[in-house]
C-alpha cells in the first residue's frame, strides 16, 4: 500500500467534501448504469442537484421522508439498482434505523448511507442535527460496513469501494472544508487501517476530522520528546483488528480520538480489539456521553475536548498509565 | 380419481407458470373461477396444516388473502417456480409479513418448494420463518415483518422498473391495521407523486388487528378515499371474490400515470371454522382438533368446488 500523507498538514483541503463525493459519483455513474441516488429535500445541501442534472431518471428525491427513503432504496437494490442514500446522519440513523437495519440489512440488500454532518460538524444546526451516536448504532448492525471520512482524496476512494461494497455501507461524511490530509494517489481498503505516523510511546488511532488534530498532536508531543504514531481507522467495522493490535503491543498504550460519542464509536471498537487482543491502556478523546450543542465547529472542538492539545494531554495521562 | 388429484389436475390445467398471459388465453372468463377458487381454498389447507403442526401462529390474517394469493399466482404474475429469481419477473411484497405462512402455501402449491417443506415452518434452521424472508424463500421477494416497510420497498422496485422503462409489475399486501403506520402514508404520497402506475396495493380490509377492531384501536375511517386523495386509483372489492378481484387487476393494466390500490373487503379468520368470527384469531393456539375440523370442511369445499357445474363445462378436466 502507498499512502501518501502531504508533508504539510492542518491545510484546508481543495474542495468541500462534498464536492469529492459528488464528482466522484457523477463520474462513476457514466460507467455504473445500475447507480441511483435518492435523498430526502437535503440534495442541494451536498451539491446533489448536479447528479439529478446529470442523471434525472436515476435521482429520487422523496422529501423529507428518511424512513420511506430507505425501504424504496431497498426495493431498489433488490431489483439490481446500487443505491446512494443521503441525509444527515441524525436522520439516517435515529430517525430511520429500523428501516435500514431490517429493510437493507437484515434483508441482505446492498445500500450505501452517506450520513452528513457527523458530529461537531452539524454546527449552527445544533443539538438536534448533531450525531454523536450514529456510528455507535450502525455498528451494531450485523456484517455493516462503517465508515469516518477524513478529506477529499479519502472521500473519493471510499465513494469507489462503496460503490462495489456488499450490505449496509455508512458513511459519515463532512459536507464542508475539512482538513488535507492525504495526497492525490493514496490508496485505501474497507477493512484496513492507514498508518500515517510511526511511533514508539504511544499510538494515536484516530478518525475523521480528527486525524488531523492527531497529526498536530503527535507533534505536540514530539516537541516534548514523546514519539506518538498516528494510525488513520477510516473503517469502524469491520475494524483492522491486526493493526490495533500491533501498535498495541508495539507502544504499549492507545489514544483513541473520534468525532463521536466514546460510547459505542472508533473507542469503544478500539478498546474491544485491545482487551481481547494486547490489553494496554486506553484513553478516549471524543464526545464524553454528551448530547449535542449548538455552534461553530471551532467552538464545539475545544467545547468537547476534540482538539490536539486534547489528545496530547490524554496521550501523556496513557503513557504514565504504563506498568 | 382421487379427489386431490382431481384437484391437482385442475389446478394445472390453469394454474401454469408465468402468468396468465402464459397460459395462452386472452381473457379469464369465469369458468376459469372455480380452480382459482380451489386454489384460494388449497391455500388455506395447507396453512391450516402449516401452523397447526406447530400448534400456533397468525391465522387470521392467512387466512384473509387466500384468494387474492390464488389470483396473484394462479393468474396474474409474471413468476416461474423453477426459476424463481427470473429477471423478469413480477414482485410481490407482503409487507403484512406475519401472513408469510399463506404465501409459502401458494408457492408451495405452486411448485416453489415441496408441500412437505410446509411442515418445517418456524423450526430450527427452516427456510420458511414466521415473517417473510427474501434471502431464505425461493419466490419471496423482500423481507417484511415490522410492519409498514414493505409498501416502501415494493414503491423502490416500482421505481426502479419506472426508470428503466422495463415491464415488469409490483404488488404488495399490507393490512388495515398496517395502515397506523405513518410509514405507509410517505410511502403513499410519494407513489402518487412519482406516478407509480406499475405498483398494486393490496389493502387488506379484514377490520380487526391484535387488540380488536381496527374502529376500535385506531378508526381508519375511510382507507379508499385517503388513497384516492393521494393520487391513487382506488377499487374497492370483495376480498373473497375471485372474480371481483381479478376484475380489478384486468382493470389496472387499463389506466396508467397512477398507483393502483385494490381495497379488499374480507374476514378475518375466513374459511377456517376455529378463526372466523372469533375475537382473539389475529395469533391463535391450535390444537390437533381443531386443525382437524377445519381440514374436514375445507376439504369438502373444495370438493364441492371440483364437482360443481361450471367447472364441469372448464376445459381439460
Amino acid at each position: 500500500m502507498s499512502v501518501n500523507l502531504i508533508a504539510k498538514h492542518g491545510m484546508k483541503d481543495v474542495s468541500a467534501m462534498r464536492d469529492a463525493y459528488v464528482n466522484t459519483l457523477i463520474k462513476l455513474a457514466k460507467t455504473k448504469r445500475e447507480i441511483v441516488v435518492l435523498d430526502a429535500d437535503l440534495s442541494t445541501c451536498i451539491g446533489m442537484d448536479r447528479f439529478a442534472k446529470e442523471y434525472p431518471k436515476r435521482f429520487i428525491n422523496c422529501g423529507i421522508q428518511e424512513a420511506n427513503m430507505m425501504g424504496v432504496a431497498a426495493g431498489c437494490a433488490a431489483v439490481g439498482k446500487v443505491p446512494f442514500v443521503h441525509t444527515f446522519g441524525t436522520f439516517a440513523s435515529r430517525r430511520s434505523f429500523d428501516q435500514v437495519f431490517l429493510s437493507i440489512a437484515y434483508a441482505g440488500l446492498s445500500v450505501r448511507i452517506i450520513g452528513s454532518d457527523p458530529g461537531v460538524t452539524a454546527a449552527y444546526n445544533g443539538g438536534t442535527h448533531m450525531p454523536f451516536e450514529d456510528g455507535a448504532m450502525m455498528r451494531t448492525v450485523p456484517g455493516a460496513t462503517v465508515i469516518d471520512a477524513c478529506d477529499c482524496v479519502q472521500m473519493e476512494a471510499i465513494t469507489k469501494l462503496a460503490a462495489e461494497n456488499e450490505g449496509l455501507t455508512y458513511i459519515r461524511m463532512p459536507r464542508k472544508d475539512v482538513k488535507k490530509v492525504y495526497d492525490t494517489g493514496s490508496e485505501f481498503v474497507f477493512g484496513k487501517a492507514n498508518e500515517l505516523r510511526d511511533g514508539e510511546d504511544v499510538a494515536i488511532i484516530a478518525s475523521g476530522i480528527l486525524v488531523d488534530e492527531a497529526l498536530q498532536a503527535a507533534e505536540l508531543l514530539q516537541a516534548e520528546g514523546i514519539s506518538a504514531a498516528v494510525v488513520d481507522m477510516f473503517t469502524w467495522k469491520p475494524l483492522d483488528t491486526e493493526t490495533v493490535a500491533k501498535w498495541a503491543a508495539k507502544t504499549g498504550a492507545i489514544v483513541t480520538a473520534e468525532n463521536h460519542n466514546i460510547i459505542g464509536g472508533l473507542g469503544s471498537a478500539v478498546s474491544e480489539a485491545v482487551c481481547q487482543l494486547c490489553p494496554v491502556p486506553v484513553e478516549r478523546i471524543g464526545a464524553q456521553d454528551r448530547f449535542g450543542q449548538v455552534g461553530a465547529q471551532d467552538f464545539l472542538m475545544d467545547e468537547y475536548n476534540m482538539r490536539a492539545a486534547d489528545i496530547a494531554e490524554a496521550a501523556k495521562k496513557v503513557i504514565a498509565r504504563k506498568k | 380419481m382421487e379427489l386431490d388429484d382431481r384437484v391437482e389436475r385442475a389446478e394445472g390445467c390453469r394454474l401454469c407458470h408465468g402468468g396468465g398471459m402464459a397460459l395462452g388465453l386472452d381473457v379469464l372468463t369465469e369458468q376459469d373461477y372455480p380452480p382459482l377458487q380451489i386454489f384460494a381454498e388449497r391455500i388455506r389447507l395447507e396453512t391450516v396444516k402449516e401452523l397447526g403442526h406447530l400448534g400456533f401462529g397468525h391465522i387470521g390474517g392467512s387466512m384473509s388473502i387466500a384468494e387474492t394469493l390464488a389470483v396473484l399466482y394462479g393468474w396474474e404474475l409474471q413468476h416461474d417456480p423453477d426459476d424463481p429469481d427470473w429477471p423478469g419477473r413480477d414482485m410481490l411484497v407482503l409487507s403484512k409479513g406475519h401472513a408469510g405462512p399463506a404465501l409459502y402455501a401458494a408457492l408451495a402449491l405452486r411448485g416453489f418448494f415441496p408441500k412437505s417443506e410446509l411442515e418445517t415452518l418456524n423450526q430450527p434452521h427452516t427456510r420458511l420463518p414466521s415473517h417473510c424472508d427474501r434471502k431464505l424463500t425461493p419466490g419471496v421477494d423482500m423481507t417484511t415483518g415490522s410492519l409498514g416497510q414493505g409498501l416502501s420497498a415494493a414503491l423502490g422496485m416500482a421505481l426502479a422498473f419506472q426508470m428503466d422503462s422495463r415491464r415488469r409489475n409490483v404488488y404488495c399486501i399490507i393490512g388495515d391495521g398496517e395502515c397506523d403506520e405513518g410509514q405507509i402514508w410517505e410511502a403513499a404520497l410519494l407513489a402518487g407523486a412519482k406516478k407509480a402506475d406499475r405498483l398494486t396495493l393490496f389493502v387488506d380490509c379484514n377490520g380487526r388487528q391484535l387488540d380488536g377492531a381496527t374502529k376500535d384501536v385506531l378508526d381508519l375511517g375511510d382507507v379508499a378515499a385517503k388513497f384516492a386523495s393521494f393520487g391513487w386509483h382506488v377499487q374497492e372489492v370483495n376480498g373473497h371474490d375471485i372474480g371481483s378481484i381479478w376484475t380489478a387487476l384486468n382493470n389496472i393494466h387499463m389506466i396508467s400515470g397512477r398507483p393502483h390500490a385494490v381495497i379488499l373487503k374480507t374476514v378475518k379468520g375466513k374459511g377456517c371454522s376455529f378463526a372466523e368470527g372469533k375475537p382473539n384469531n389475529h395469533s391463535m393456539n391450535i390444537s390437533q382438533d381443531m386443525v382437524d375440523e377445519a381440514v374436514k370442511e375445507i376439504q369438502e369445499r373444495i370438493s364441492d368446488l371440483v364437482r360443481g357445474p361450471k367447472n364441469r363445462t372448464f376445459k381439460g378436466v
